[in-house]
């Protein structure tokens, strides 16, 4: 199906033909594409192997093939349009994939193969395009020749080529197209073409998850699978210190026991019975150095921490001189606990492995780390390692991991166990799993002005970096992690401020932590959007009108920021007892304002009875579709606001199940309104950018009806 | 052994009394599109009908399913034609999918019994089950148009 050719820059672009005499387009990247990756990735230029983004075969059919993974943000459909668009398809003809790893699917910006940062469509907006065109270029010259025509009376239109009354199907010409020499260079249709650019489909994915048919990596079911449970050391990275497995063995169903290096997997013909096996299980654990973690502790040594200066990851002028003579200084300390991902999905992934074989079936952000990880732990090659991405029952950053943690704990499984495994995570493993949203502690000397804009702006920031010792090292630079400090160090509020200095703090803790839906900005967008109110209202000023005069030269932000309250009717009588609170924060190349409208009850609860967005993201090429990112991330938003805290006590997660770590449910969600800026700016994300101003926007609203700054995060009641 | 009727059809399994339902349906008859979320019927994923009624399977002992009609996601409709499954489509209504069965089988049982189910009866029937990519908004503007759909006599 695929073939290998040697890298050339001058060959962007192949045609081929596939196997029953279709025809496959792929792809090469620019060799100047930018790559983060580090020297232990394979060298691309040696392994390349183009693939095809699309396939159209004998029949008609029309393949997509997504460099990227569907985890619910929508792209199953977003990056078909792309293509479709271009090509002229009949829509009802699609079929659509994952691919599987290769350096032909390698991120256009970040140089592997990886589904995050919101970055999928903006990303892939060229490259999926130019797949179509590409097509569309080859199947018109081979019916031209076909019908005896100029190719430029040939028009691609709902899987045919049209010229006068002649017409042929995709499927018809797609030999005829491989066969011929791939085009130089090919024109992409204007704006004024687009059939679904812009306006929207309604999602390919959707049929299959409203019949049950959609598959899962925990669904993954073969002849002869066993399913493993895994006992985990319950302080976070403990070992084991002895094991007695005699009772689990005796466990109807269970087929082994083994020991792994993360702990000790019962196998078993099922998982009720693997569960039971390990229930069963006499562990001595070793608890390692997180024995005494605690986080009332830890919030302590983090607070003392930002009492100290820390790496500059912005410094202009002399902050403390300004601070003194500033008219008024106003001073926060802001805490942020870990928070887990827990998608709907817990943890899980298949592996079968023969002498000189792994096939691995899992839903991953990161199908070409999780190749070559398994590959390493079990001293193949990364070609020796098949990787079958399924849809992902949530994501949220979770299934990213540069360690490849779950993928190889399960390929441990089957190594230890000469067993084909399915590896199940219970929620309550889930939870316990580690690779958590740091803990943050933020603390802030502003001194502000006459008129009581701020003048001197100093800030500590105190967290656990999530890039230092991944393949995303070079995310550090200067010791300054970049996602621990974005949305403060280049806010729009700061850059203007002559004597500003932002340090940062990324203490050494041995709990794995990793990005999380919108990554620092759930930290960042919390304390800026929460401390410009308070700096508004301590200087008697609106809060919109504040962030109106701060962000003056920032169109883009203040575009959102007043179609947001616009639309809420900022300023305008509420229903009694109602308050309104605004937040606006630019991530992942968009722009987002969100207005919350929340009542606070005499016990101290609260409601959160509708939020207002305006998103600027540019282009929306799948207007329906970034709506329904923004309520996604309005939702998850409330929930970090409202009850995301996850804590330690002497090394063990305190939180096990959603009892106790608790998301939004249907009752308490607000109605929700998004609103698109018409925009023809830089194209920006959507699958993250709705998340950080909702709880700002939340807490601004509960101070103006309580006079309350909420400063540590989550809050369920306000007392 | 026992005897289940799943979905219409009979099944002899071969399990422990204390199994749920859950690892039943998915590891022994092997339909899958019933989830596993939470294990303690806190998310509603694993929602099923027994006799009608919705039920988390994931803690519901096999020995309580004998002799009754067990309805997964697979057995709601034969060509996923009930009133909710339209209207699920209609509204865009996933997003990663997985808590999605559960979701509209819990609806399933909301809708047979109240035709015209307002904000408060969907809050009421609905907030047994999560969604973690928040699908909540769709989901209640699904169950009100399933049940417009099904005023008209079924298939939209």
């Amino acid at each position: 199906m695929t073939e290998l050719v040697k890298p050339n820059r001058r060959q962007f672009l192949k045609s081929g033909v596939m196997l029953g005499g279709g025809l496959i387009i792929s792809f090469m990247i620019p060799a100047s594409a930018k790559r983060l990756a580090d020297k232990s990735m394979p060298d691309p230029a040696a392994t390349f192997a183009p693939n095809a983004f699309l396939r159209i075969a004998p029949d008609g059919t029309l393949n997509i093939i997504l460099a990227h993974v569907e985890m619910g943000q929508g792209i199953w459909t977003t990056l078909t349009m792309l293509i479709a668009d271009e090509l002229g398809v009949d829509w009802d003809k699609i079929k659509v994939q994952h691919s599987p790893p290769g350096q032909a699917y390698a991120h256009t910006l970040f140089g592997i193969q990886i589904t995050g940062g919101s970055s999928t469509t903006y990303s892939e907006f060229d490259r999926y395009r130019q797949a179509g065109a590409t097509a569309r270029t080859l199947l018109i010259t081979a019916a031209a020749q076909k019908f005896g025509v100029d190719p430029a009376t040939c028009r691609a239109e709902n899987g045919m080529v049209i010229s006068g009354d002649k017409k042929a199907g995709f499927g018809e010409l797609a030999a005829a197209a491989a066969a011929l020499p791939a085009p130089t260079n090919v024109v992409l249709k204007p704006a004024s073409e687009w059939k679904y650019i812009g306006k929207g489909m309604k999602r390919l994915d959707a049929p299959a998850k409203v019949n049950g048919t959609a598959k899962f990596g925990m669904d993954m079911q073969f002849p002869g699978m066993l399913t493993a449970v895994v006992a985990h050391p319950p302080v976070m990275g403990g070992k084991v210190k002895s094991f007695d497995a005699t009772a689990a063995k005796a466990v109807p169903g269970v087929k082994d026991v083994v020991q792994i290096p993360t702990g000790v997997a019962v196998i078993a013909d099922h998982f009720w019975a693997a569960k039971k096996g390990r229930a069963a299980l006499k562990i001595q654990w070793d608890a390692g150095v997180n024995a005494t973690l605690t986080s009332a502790t830890q919030l302590k040594e983090y607070q003392a921490l930002a009492d100290t200066k820390g790496l500059p990851a912005l410094e202009k002028g002399n902050v403390d001189a300004a601070l003194g003579s500033a008219t008024r200084v106003v001073e926060a300390e802001y805490f942020f606990p870990y928070l887990a991902h827990a998608p709907m999905e817990p943890m899980n992934c298949t592996v079968k492995l023969t002498k000189d074989a792994c096939q691995i079936w899992t839903g991953s952000q990161l199908p070409g780390i999780d190749q070559m990880a398994a590959a390493k732990v079990l001293g193949f090659k990364p070609e020796q390692v098949s990787l079958e991405t399924v849809f992902l029952g949530g994501g949220f950053g979770r299934r990213a991991t540069p360690t490849s943690d779950f993928v190889v704990e399960a390929v441990e499984i089957a190594k230890a166990s000469n067993k084909f495994i399915k590896m199940v995570w219970t929620r309550e493993d889930d939870m316990a799993g580690g690779y958590y949203r740091a803990s943050f502690v933020h603390k802030l000397k502003v001194g502000v002005d006459a008129a009581g804009y701020p003048a001197a702006w100093k800030h500590t920031i105190v967290g656990q970096s999530i890039f230092a010792g991944t393949f995303l090292e070079a995310m550090v630079q200067n010791g300054i992690d970049s996602s621990s400090v974005e949305g403060v160090a280049d806010s729009p509020y700061v850059k203007d401020i002559k004597d500003s200095f932002v340090g940062l703090h990324s203490p050494k803790v041995a709990v794995p932590v990793l990005w999380f839906r919108s990554v620092g900005h759930t930290h960042t967008a919390y304390v800026m959007e929460t401390f410009i109110d308070e700096l508004a209202t301590s200087a008697g000023k609106d809060p919109l009108e504040y962030r109106r005069a701060l962000l003056k030269d920032d169109s883009r932000n203040l575009s959102a920021l007043n179609l947001a309250a616009e639309k809420a009717g900022w300023g305008k009588p509420l229903p009694a007892g109602h308050f309104q609170g605004i937040a606006v924060h630019e991530s992942f190349e968009s722009h987002v304002a969100q207005v919350a409208e929340v009542s606070v009850n005499a016990d101290g609860t609260y409601k959160v009875h509708k939020v207002v967005c305006a998103i600027d993201c540019g282009l929306a090429v799948n207007p329906d579709g970034v709506k329904a990112q923004m309520e996604s991330g309005i939702i998850f938003g409330m929930t970090m606001a409202k009850y995301g805290k996850l804590t330690f006590k002497n090394g063990v997660v305190e939180q096990s199940n959603f009892h106790n770590y608790r998301i939004a449910r249907m009752n308490e969600v607000p109605e929700i309104e998004v609103y698109i800026v018409p925009s023809s700016e830089k194209m920006g994300g959507a699958g993250e950018p709705g998340v950080p101003p909702t709880a700002p926007a939340i807490a601004n609203a509960i101070y103006a009806a309580t006079g309350k700054r909420m400063r540590q995060p989550p809050f369920e009641k306000i007392t | 052994m026992y005897k289940l009727t799943v979905n219409k059809k009979n099944y002899d399994v071969d399990a422990s009394p204390d199994m749920p339902l859950l690892w039943v349906i998915r590891d022994i008859i092997g339909l899958t599109g019933t989830k596993f979320g939470c294990g303690m019927a806190q998310c509603g994923a694993c929602t099923v009908h027994l006799n009608g009624e919705a039920v988390r399977s994931c803690v519901t002992l096999v020995t309580r399913a004998v002799g009754k009609e067990i309805t997964t996601i697979e057995g709601l409709s034969a060509e996923s034609t009930h009133p909710l499954q339209l209207a699920w489509l209609q509204e865009d209504t996933p997003q990663c999918g997985y808590c999605q069965s559960g979701q509209i089988m819990s609806a399933a049982v909301l809708l047979r019994e109240n035709a015209n189910p307002s904000d408060q009866d969907i809050d009421e029937a609905m907030s047994g089950n999560i969604c973690r990519c928040g699908t909540y908004p769709r989901i209640r503007k699904a169950i009100h148009l399933a049940a417009q759909i099904q005023k008209k006599g079924g298939n939209s």
